[in-house]
């Protein structure tokens, strides 16, 4: 399967390698960084290339090309999720995912890579096994580390492996027992010219920090399940539970994770929280361009809009731009040529408006297209589609827990077009 | 010392070996320390070192700045790095020997931070990609060490430099063999891990011995190791092939879910034509499925795709015969063919229905179960599995059920971009073959400004496939969007999709056009470069009409510089010369001027071009023709000049020119067919979905074949797993009966997937598993994988969906399986005094009289499949009678039947299943009963067998069948139901959409002459609090027919009739639903222990005692038992005495407990004590009971 692993930064060096079968040279990589020539943009190489003699698969994660060599057939999505999953946990353990945080910590990330996989084949990959083999690195067991020559490879062996609940730790004990769940949707829209809604979706997601001693059971049931009709689990779900009864019943894994994904599509009606009217005029004669915007809420169920924030990616022509906003603050970036408009909270009284106009280079011919504007909001304790939890219950451990439930929309690709 | 700290201890000679060769390499250091152990008090040496170690510590914490001992090292290490490039480690090898000294001589001291600190710096070493392979003797020593962290550092440096230094790497393989036979699991595995990922050649035989031996360990972990280490030895010699076949074999028939992952991927590297081997593990396979580890089910399902594709039958033939009849002619003039495509389609569907009528397509029962267990993967976080899973429902499925794992792929699509890709990769060729799949998600393919060019040119794709007659114009309208962008690679994709849209939907082709010709003034050059191809396309179809758009195209040629768009606007013109006489020989002029400074596919059609005015319009051409035609004779390139001398001896007529010349016309201006323009996934899809060579459109280097579906199916029966082993589980079984018999465990399992009771499932399961860990742990993983997946999930689950399913005809066969598992019962008493051989040897007779009846055996094997898959543990108990649970509920509905065959032999478990029958109907067989309480092997043993043997005589075939095993009442009489009759009985099944109710099973029966419609309820009277959940609408219920439905209802405890108007499409009838109080109950399971305490808990008022003297019939136990059960919805708690018989329940509404206790005493008199919260319940079932047990 993934026969060998290499890190390679923006610039095109390689910071790391790792084999998990025989050797092969980095010269390998020269096919990728072909590639990466040819794409302009790093989101643009193709995750999958063929060289004479391998298959390359990369994934563009914080900067950093994750590039795995493979020999035979396999499951694309396989090693892209996999190296997705490399990332998550570099993540998880660092906080980051950056080249100076793993060059930091290299010993670690080795052994990381050593435990996530065998002979190519996945083995370890819960967050929770690893973490009881390879402690992450703090800086209070570094300090200690280096004065009593302690490691961070865990004393004990991983018992994790072994259970049939392979995501959560045993014998996990809590002072305060607390379980909070983040019910966090993201508005994914496009929205034309007219103002007409062409698609919207909603990508839900429960994420959990679950610090709860023993084994609990947890059962979280919902005011409107039918809301939810495509769904992704975190494994500890119980499917024939929810399939059955509409609740999600499950042992928590120990700390923070996902529990389940959803998807409202476009098929069912969403609430488009913000209107925007916008007019971005080029004109040939004087080479200038005129930009109009004026942001009101639309359906926001009553509460405030907060964060709000227009990009927009101006042409090529755009050299500079002279607005004015009535609120919030705007940049724009000459190089990467992006407006950026900075609103904050939403004020329905008096809408936030910002125009003025554009600067064009002259003697080059308009743009004939008009830039589309993306728009980033968040409403707190708001969920747009509606989606309520109802209760949480434990079973199995005798404790009180003290239960929260927090939800947040924000906006996904939320896109105007022009 | 942990146990970690234990593994991989160098035997002291191999501490020395390893010390003569380091002595050999420098030559200096014997006099330091003639044995390695430090604790052999070594003092002086230590302190001989320190001086030195000082040294190491400062040099390490002054690069680190205090950042910490890994830190330290990195900093250090980077600086030579950069300069010594991406050129290997030998250069910078050179520059520093002196560097490698320091960490050779940190290795060699005796302080463990030391040591971490040069491996920890040797391994970034590695990490970069640099040389160190010349510290192999001094770091396989540290093998040893006790430091874990620095073992483990020492392992990554074995694996990655063995290769290099065989010799010196053998040094280290005693210490893994030691390893191997490790008590620790843990340690076990680790070893053999390292071991094997050794690559030495020299140890093969090593390896294989190892492997072998793992693959029968006690611990599942250990297996799954020997598992990966399968495909390592494999790469390292395939000599071993044969050897390693058997191993995967024996590795396959695993029942732990921990190994089938792994086993599947070593048979997947190593021998994937061997499908055979997987018959007898298919079942076991899929039925494991969803609780393997996520990787190993991607792996799994890819492979059962290909076993599915081999065994069973295209569900699809029928519709594919149509289909193959309908495109055939379609790909040439698929424009006429488009227009009535959906009515076609239609058709096609009514036609497929009306032939699976004609000629039933069967499921091969295990097809169904693949599909069945796969389906719910679709929700995995992991989007790996839910590709697996859609390309094999893809290629699977009856096309009807595809359709589910649209949703589940457009969900993907909001994931990584590189996830997006391969998905998008993957719908577009779906979406060719199965449109109406995706079109419900159109707008989920709509494309976004910042999508990455590559998503949004397969998204076009996407979106193009899906385009039809109806959606045309919202497409259209998107992509008038999608060309403004200023992406222009995906401009011009974007002009060759409204193409093929255009070529596709004939409807919309002047619109296209029009738009296109549009585009021919826009001011980016690629983008008119591209419509004029795509115009050059649409023209073909229909040039007459379009003169006018040819000319305007003959404008551009001044103006055009991109070769392939002259080249096309050429070709237009030499093919429509005649629409356009006057301007095409002026464009021949043009460029006959300038062909010396043409790309050569545009000089090729400027030729083409002067040969066809030439045969049109030869007075006015004749010499610009002879011109071009010079000119090319003297291009630089072949191509060119033989285009040119060809044409030349073609169209010039000469004397020695050929009859050719005659057709010279014919020949250039043939009418040409317009060019199909196909989606570049057309027919990828012959490729498995979602394999590497799928997405690369050519085979990948390992690539399995997706084998063509078979004309007929070959043998189910290879799948049906031999009966040896459940033998042996049942055997188990028995050995492993304790205090707890199994039916009384049935019910009470079957409350527990209601709801979790005090004690739950988990903690359960660590504290039983606690002790005995290290010795047996598969017994934990057994209850393990139950657990995990949730007893709920598995027991409800597949209950209700079988029992769907289970026809009458699967139900008489259950029966007989119950036979034939009561033979094997029978067989039980054999082992006590024959040989397990003889056993066995008998057991494969019956399997070849099995064999004869195909249908039986299937049927058998399926169950017993299931029964083995769960049974291996030492709970088994439970889970069996689960499944024995579900037998019976499956006869329930088979009331009517007429018995099976005679049956001749009775057991313990035809007993159970009487004591859920009705009192009425059941003689009571004089057996003696089995006393589960406290019986020691052979005790159970010939009880059991006793009442094998002697019930065979007493009891009639009549009384066995399951006539009536529920008491049902009559809801509606056939006479005032003008011919409806209604019955119902008290299901006791949990009622699924709703714990807190009550399953109520009604039956229809219309005994009229005509048809009964929507046969529904209305108008629900109830008392406060009660709910009702009403069955769904029967919409015909003809003549003679039977229906049966499940309500649920709500009664709160009490036996307050629910009331309602069951409704047909003429007629309303009042009727009533009347529980007895036995029924407001499930059963619960408790252990002894619990009921004291509960019960202790329950006394006063609460407690209710009766004295009663039992009936004659009713003095066993067994007999009590059953009339208690039968009268009361509870379950059997275990009991240290046999004169007394507990049982407890649950309230179905509020959960209170109910506890039943009968004493019986000498002569039949016997005490019965109720403890319930409920005292009305409570009176109510003392009433019940006392009346059940005394007549």
């Amino acid at each position: 399967m993934i026969h060998s692993l290499f890190l390679i930064n923006h610039l095109g060096d390689i910071f790391l390698e790792k084999h998990w079968k025989s050797v092969i040279s980095r010269s390998v990589c020269d096919y990728f960084f072909e590639a990466r020539e040819k794409a302009v943009d790093p989101e643009n190489v193709p995750p999958v290339l063929q060289t004479p003699h391998h298959y390359l698969i990369s994934i563009y994660r914080g900067k950093l090309f994750f590039l795995s060599v493979i020999q035979t057939e396999v499951p694309p999505l396989f090693v892209i999720e996999f190296l997705h999953r490399v990332a998550d946990t570099f993540q998880d353990y660092f906080g980051e995912c950056s080249e100076s945080v793993i060059s930091d910590n290299l010993v670690i990330v080795y052994e990381l890579l050593e435990e996530m996989l065998d002979n190519g084949f996945p083995l370890a990959t819960e967050s929770n096994v690893l973490k009881e083999m390879i402690r992450p690195p703090n800086i209070l067991r570094s300090v200690v580390n280096t004065l009593t020559g302690g490691s961070n490879v865990g004393e004990t062996l991983p018992q994790g492996q072994l259970s049939n609940i392979p995501w959560r730790r045993a014998g996990v004990k809590y002072a305060n027992n607390e379980a909070y769940f983040d019910v966090t949707e993201e508005i994914d829209a496009i929205v034309d010219k007219s103002g007409t809604t062409v698609s919207a979706e909603i990508q839900g997601v429960i994420e959990a920090c679950v610090k709860l001693s023993g084994m609990p059971d947890l059962t979280m049931s919902f005011m409107n399940p039918r809301l939810l009709d495509d769904v992704s689990f975190h494994p500890c779900v119980r499917f024939r539970r929810w399939e059955s009864e509409r609740v999600l019943s499950f042992i928590p894994p120990d700390g923070n994770f996902t529990l389940m994904t959803y998807h409202i599509s476009s098929q069912n009606l969403v609430a488009i929280p913000v209107y925007v009217k916008q007019s971005i005029n080029f004109f040939e004669a004087g080479s200038c361009g005129r930009l109009d915007i004026t942001i009101g809420p639309k359906q926001t169920m009553g509460k405030t809009v907060e964060d709000l924030k227009v990009t927009i990616h101006m042409p090529k022509a755009v050299l500079n731009a002279n607005l004015t906003a009535t609120q919030g603050n705007y940049t724009y970036d000459c190089t990467t040529k992006m407006l950026v408009w900075d609103i904050g909270k939403l004020n329905p009284q008096k809408l936030p408006n910002l125009r003025g106009s554009l600067s064009m280079q002259t003697g080059v011919p308009n743009p004939e297209e008009n830039p589309s504007l993306n728009i980033d909001l968040k409403i707190q304790q708001l969920a747009i589609s509606g989606l309520k939890v109802s209760r949480l219950d434990m079973y199995g451990e005798k404790y009180k827990p003290f239960k929260g439930v927090k939800y947040v929309t924000k906006a996904g690709k939320f896109q105007v077009r022009t | 010392m942990t146990a970690m700290q234990k593994l991989l201890q160098l035997p002291v000679n191999a501490v020395n070996m390893v010390k003569t060769v380091q002595s050999q390499v420098q030559g200096q250091e014997e006099d330091k320390s003639p044995v390695l152990t430090p604790d052999s008090g070594q003092q002086a040496w230590y302190s001989a070192l320190q001086p030195d170690e000082l040294r190491h510590l400062r040099s390490g914490g002054t690069g680190g700045g205090g950042g910490g001992g890994g830190g330290g090292g990195d900093q250090e290490e980077r600086a030579p790095l950069e300069e010594g490039g991406g050129s290997g480690g030998g250069s910078s090898f050179q520059t520093q020997p002196l560097r490698h000294d320091d960490l050779k001589e940190m290795l060699d001291s005796n302080k463990d931070s030391l040591k971490l600190e040069a491996m920890k710096r040797i391994v970034a070493m590695i990490a970069r990609g640099k040389n160190a392979s010349d510290l192999f003797p001094a770091v396989v020593k540290n093998v040893a060490c006790k430091n874990i962290e620095v073992k483990k550092l020492v392992y990554v440096y074995l694996v990655r430099y063995a290769e290099e230094q065989q010799d010196l790497a053998l040094l280290s393989i005693s210490t893994f063999q030691r390893g191997l036979k490790d008590p620790n699991q843990l340690i076990r595995a680790s070893a053999l891990r390292v071991l094997s990922s050794i690559r030495v050649t020299i140890i093969v035989p090593i390896m294989m011995l190892a492997i072998k031996e793992a693959a029968s360990d006690m611990s599942p972990y250990v297996r799954k190791t020997a598992a990966h280490a399968i495909p390592k030895l494999y790469s390292l010699d395939p000599e071993q092939k044969d050897q390693l076949i058997e191993v995967i074999e024996k590795l396959l028939a695993d029942k732990t879910t921990l190994v089938a992952g792994s086993v599947v991927m070593a048979f997947e590297e190593v021998c994937p034509e061997r499908i055979d081997l997987i018959h007898k593990n298919y079942r076991k396979l899929c039925n494991l499925l969803i609780d393997v580890e996520e990787w190993g089910q991607v792996v799994i399902i890819n492979m059962l795709t290909r076993y599915a594709r081999t065994q069973f039958l295209n569900p699809n033939i029928n519709e594919s015969l149509l289909e193959e009849g309908g495109s055939g002619d379609k790909t040439f003039y698929g424009s006429d063919e488009d227009e009535d495509e959906d009515e076609e389609e239609k058709e096609k569907k009514a036609e497929v229905a009306a032939m699976a009528k004609r000629k039933p397509y069967v499921m091969d029962p295990d097809h169904r179960l693949l599909l069945r267990n796969t389906k719910p993967l679709l929700q995995s976080r992991n989007a790996a599995v839910v590709m697996a899973v859609a390309q094999l429902y893809f290629h699977l499925a009856p096309k009807a059920e595809v359709g589910v794992i649209a949703k589940a792929l457009v969900r993907l699509l909001r994931s990584h971009s590189e996830v997006q890709y391969v998905v998008l990769q993957n719908v577009a060729t779906m979406s060719i073959k199965r449109r109406g799949m995706f079109e419900p998600y159109l707008k989920s393919f709509y494309i976004r400004s910042t999508d990455p060019t590559q998503i949004k040119v397969l998204k076009l794709e996407v979106l193009t496939n899906l385009a039809n007659e109806t959606n045309i114009s919202t497409i259209l309208r998107e992509f008038q969007t999608y060309i403004k962008s200023m992406d222009k690679d995906f401009v011009a994709a974007t002009i060759q999709a409204i193409g093929r849209c255009a070529t596709n939907i004939s409807e919309v082709r002047d619109t296209c056009l029009n738009g296109l010709v549009q585009l021919l003034s826009n001011r980016d050059e690629l983008v008119v470069a591209e419509s004029v191809v795509v115009i050059k396309k649409l023209l073909q179809m229909q040039p007459e009409k379009h003169s006018d758009i040819i000319k305007h195209m003959a404008k551009l040629t001044d103006n055009i510089q991109v070769p392939m768009a002259r080249a096309s606007i050429l070709w237009l013109i030499g093919e429509y010369c005649e629409h356009v006489p006057k301007i095409a020989p002026d464009v021949l002029r043009k460029m006959a001027k300038s062909f010396t400074n043409e790309e050569d596919i545009v000089k090729l059609q400027i030729i083409n071009l002067a040969a066809k005015l030439y045969l049109t319009n030869s007075k006015q051409t004749k010499l610009l023709t002879q011109y071009v035609l010079n000119l090319a004779k003297y291009d630089q390139n072949y191509d060119i000049r033989d285009r040119a001398r060809f044409i030349r001896q073609l169209i010039v007529p000469t004397e020695k020119s050929g009859a050719l010349s005659k057709y010279a016309k014919k020949l250039f201006l043939a009418l040409k067919p317009a060019p199909v323009l196909e989606s570049p996934f057309k027919d990828r899809d012959h490729f498995q979905l979602g394999s590497l060579s799928h997405l690369l459109n050519a085979k990948a280097g390992g690539y399995q074949e997706l084998p063509d579906w078979p004309e007929a199916a070959p043998d189910p029966s290879v799948r049906n797993v031999e009966v040896k082993e459940s033998v042996f589980t049942l055997l188990e079984r028995v050995t492993t009966l304790t205090s707890v018999p199994e039916w009384t465990k049935c019910s009470s399992r079957e409350k527990r997937k209601e709801k979790k009771v005090e004690k739950p499932f988990y903690t359960d399961s660590e504290g039983e598993s606690g002790p005995t860990e290290s010795a047996d742990s598969e017994s934990d993983s057994a209850t393990g994988s139950e657990s995990s997946s949730g007893s709920e999930e598995s027991g409800s689950g597949s209950e209700s969906e079988e029992s769907k399913e289970a026809s009458e005809s699967e139900e008489e066969e259950e029966e007989e399986e119950e036979e034939e598992k009561k033979k094997k019962k029978k067989d039980l008493k054999k082992p006590v005094q024959e040989s397990e051989s003889e056993q066995s040897s008998e057991e494969e007779e019956r399997k070849h009289q099995r064999k004869s009846k195909p249908r039986k055996s299937e049927s058998e094997s399926e169950s017993d499949e299931d029964e083995e898959s769960e049974s291996e543990s030492s709970q088994s108990e439970s889970e069996d009678s689960e499944s024995e649970a579900e037998v019976k509920k499956k006869k329930k509905p088979a009331e009517s039947k007429p018995p099976p065959k005679p049956v001749k032999k009775e057991s313990k478990k035809e007993k159970k299943e009487m004591s859920l029958l009705d009192l009425d109907d059941f003689e009571p067989a004089p057996s003696p009963q089995v006393t589960p309480v406290n019986t020691f092997l052979s005790n159970s043993l010939v009880t059991d067998l006793e009442g094998l043997s002697l019930s065979d005589s007493v009891l009639s075939p009549a009384t066995i069948a399951p006539s009536s095993t529920l008491k049902s009442y009559e809801l509606l009489h056939r006479i005032t139901g003008e011919g409806l009759s209604v019955e119902y009985c008290f299901s006791r099944q949990p009622f699924s959409p709703d714990a807190n109710m009550v399953a109520v099973q009604m039956q229809f029966t219309n005994n009229a002459s005509s048809d009964t419609k929507n046969l529904h309820i209305e108008d629900v009277k109830l008392q406060s609090g009660m709910r009702v959940k009403e069955f769904p609408e029967i919409e015909l219920l003809p003549a003679g027919e039977t229906a049966t439905a499940v309500m649920g209802i709500d009664f709160c405890d009490s036996t307050q009739a629910a009331n309602f108007q069951l409704c047909t499409h003429t007629r309303k009838f009042f009727v009533s639903i009347q529980p007895p109080v036995g029924e407001l109950m499930r059963p619960v399971f408790l252990t002894e222990n619990e009921f004291k305490k509960e019960q202790g808990q329950l006394m006063g008022m609460n407690e209710i005692t009766e004295k009663l003297t039992l009936d004659v019939k009713c003095r066993n136990e067994h007999t009590i038992v059953q009339r208690v059960t039968t009268a009361a919805n509870l379950s059997r708690v275990p009991c240290g005495s046999d004169k007394e018989c507990r049982f407890a329940g649950r309230t179905v509404t509020s959960g209170s407990l109910v506890l039943v206790t009968v004493a019986t005493k000498e002569e039949g008199a016997a005490q019965l004590t109720v403890n319930c919260e409920k005292m009305v319940i409570g009176t109510m079932l003392v009433k019940d009971i006392l009346q059940a047990l005394t007549q």
